[in-house]
Parts: structure tokens; C-alpha cells; sequence
């Protein structure tokens, strides 16, 4: 099946300047910007990010376990991260990187620490009723990076290689 | 579409047709208030029917074992009916699909309910 094996996060904490400076040099940028922290959000960012994808060339396969990945990473940005505070957004910016198809999510939460985020492949996880966003993040992208924001937040990127044609 | 329940008796069975998308929100809750008030109304051999299931994401995948759950502890049975290939390969990598009984023709999967 063609699911790519779970890629382990990175926590780094990076402070938000550095973030907004970090090199997308030679980056085509595709979308920038800043969303609402509701559900409607999740399908609007989903609908972006495929239509991006789309345009980039990903197959019908490739959509679907993008679209899933961002719909994940969304959830966590909406519901874990901001929880629902309409006072916080989560910015979303997609870039064409040397080959990458790279998403980043940026919510204003508390962070989280994903190492302690239980594995949902333990048989002791298996029947729980949450917890399987990020790994599912992992088998559908090429990568996911997960960075701490300093003050406050969240930033995980996503990454699909764009096969040439 | 957000998800669409319909439920039916085939014999002692309760058949839930659902069809759309179980994603968190309004499909995934519509999902468990149903499943909640069949058990709680003495339901205990449900046949989950997701043939005409679209697209599901952690949170409906959550409240698949959430339902397995809850009817088993209520002394009960849920099985699945119908999975398409993206519904199957998911419920493979989390390591779900051995979890449920899986069925492909509704007819056999009444008769399988002891």
C-alpha cells in the first residue's frame, strides 16, 4: 500500500522572527495566510492546500493523503493548539521548495510536546478514541517537522516530493 | 457532505447506513449519538454499512472505536460492512482493520452475527 513510513518530528524551538526569515529562498510561494481557529476553517485550508496541489501536479492518490495530512494538522492547530479562540489564527503558507511541496501550519497555542504523544500503534493505544493525528500526518507525507514557537505556538511542516513527470 | 446516517432492521440486526463524510464535527457526532442511542435502546447487534463512505479522518475513525467499544460493553456487537479501499488501507495502518469484523456482503454479515 502506498503509504510512506511515519517520519519522527523535530522539536526545535525557534523564535517567530526567525521563522519569518528563514530561507525560502528560490521558493515559489503559493499560498500565505491566516485563518480562523474553527472547524471551517479545516475544509477551507483542505480545499486551498488540493487545489495547490492539484496545480502542482499531484495524482489523485497523492491529493487524498495531502488533503488527509493538512486536515490533521489542522484539527490539532483549531482544536489543540488555538482551541477555538477567535482571537488566534493559524497561518497556513504553502511553497514549491526545490522540489518539495511543503505546508507549514502555524497555530498561537501553548505548544505541545510530540514526543509525548502516545504511540497509537501500541497495543495498548490501538482501541483509544484519539491520538492518531500526527502519526497519520507521517504515513500520508514524505515529512513532518514540528517546531516550537518562542513566545507562544506551534509550526509543523509538511513535506511531499513532487515526482518529476 | 457531512455524514448521513439511515438505520434499518434486518431481522435481529440493526443495519446503520452511513454515507459521506465522517470527519470531525457533524459527521463524526452524528455518528456516535446514533450508535449511543441504539445501544442505549437495547441495540445489540449493529452492522455499521459504510459502503457509501466518502472520506474519513482520525476523528471518525475515533468514533468507529469508540462505537466498538460501547456496544461491546454493553454486551453487544458492532462489525463493518462495505469498506472501500482508502477506508480499508486506513483502518490497516493504525492497525484497526484485525480489530473489527469486516464484511463485504451484507447478507453474510447478518448471518454472522451469533
Amino acid at each position: 500500500m502506498p503509504f510512506a513510513e511515519p517520519m519522527f518530528c523535530v522539536t526545535v524551538s525557534v523564535p517567530l522572527f526567525s521563522l519569518m526569515s528563514s530561507s525560502d529562498a528560490g521558493a515559489v510561494g503559493i499560498l500565505d495566510r491566516d485563518y480562523p481557529s474553527t472547524l471551517e476553517s479545516v475544509d477551507t485550508v483542505e480545499a486551498d492546500v488540493l487545489k495547490a496541489a492539484l496545480d502542482v501536479g499531484f495524482g489523485e492518490d497523492e491529493q487524498h493523503g495531502i488533503g488527509m495530512a493538512v486536515r490533521e494538522c489542522m484539527v490539532n492547530a483549531v482544536v489543540h493548539g488555538n482551541r477555538y479562540n477567535k482571537n488566534k489564527h493559524v497561518h497556513v503558507k504553502v511553497v514549491n521548495s526545490a522540489g518539495n511541496f511543503e505546508i507549514r501550519i502555524t497555530d498561537q497555542g501553548e505548544g505541545f510536546e510530540w514526543q509525548h504523544v502516545p504511540d497509537p500503534l501500541d497495543e495498548a493505544n490501538v482501541l483509544r478514541h484519539s491520538g492518531r493525528g500526527l502519526f497519520l500526518m507521517g504515513a500520508f507525507m514524505d515529512d513532518v517537522k514540528v517546531h516550537k514557537i518562542t513566545p507562544s505556538g506551534t509550526e509543523v511542516t509538511l513535506t511531499k516530493k513532487i515526482e518529476p513527470a | 457532505m457531512s455524514a448521513k446516517l439511515n438505520t434499518r432492521e434486518v431481522g435481529d440486526v440493526t443495519v446503520v447506513d452511513v454515507s459521506g463524510r465522517i470527519t470531525l464535527g457533524e459527521g463524526s457526532s452524528a455518528m456516535r449519538d446514533t450508535l449511543r442511542e441504539l445501544v442505549a435502546g437495547g441495540k445489540k447487534k449493529i452492522l455499521l454499512n459504510l459502503s457509501e463512505v466518502t472520506y474519513i479522518d482520525s476523528s471518525g475513525i475515533g468514533e468507529l472505536v469508540s462505537g466498538f467499544t460501547t456496544v461491546a460493553n454493553a454486551g453487544g456487537s458492532l462489525k463493518l460492512l462495505g469498506l472501500t479501499k482508502r477506508v480499508k488501507d486506513l483502518l490497516q495502518i493504525t492497525k484497526l482493520y484485525t480489530v473489527f469484523d469486516v464484511h463485504e456482503e451484507e447478507a453474510h454479515a447478518v448471518r454472522s452475527f451469533v
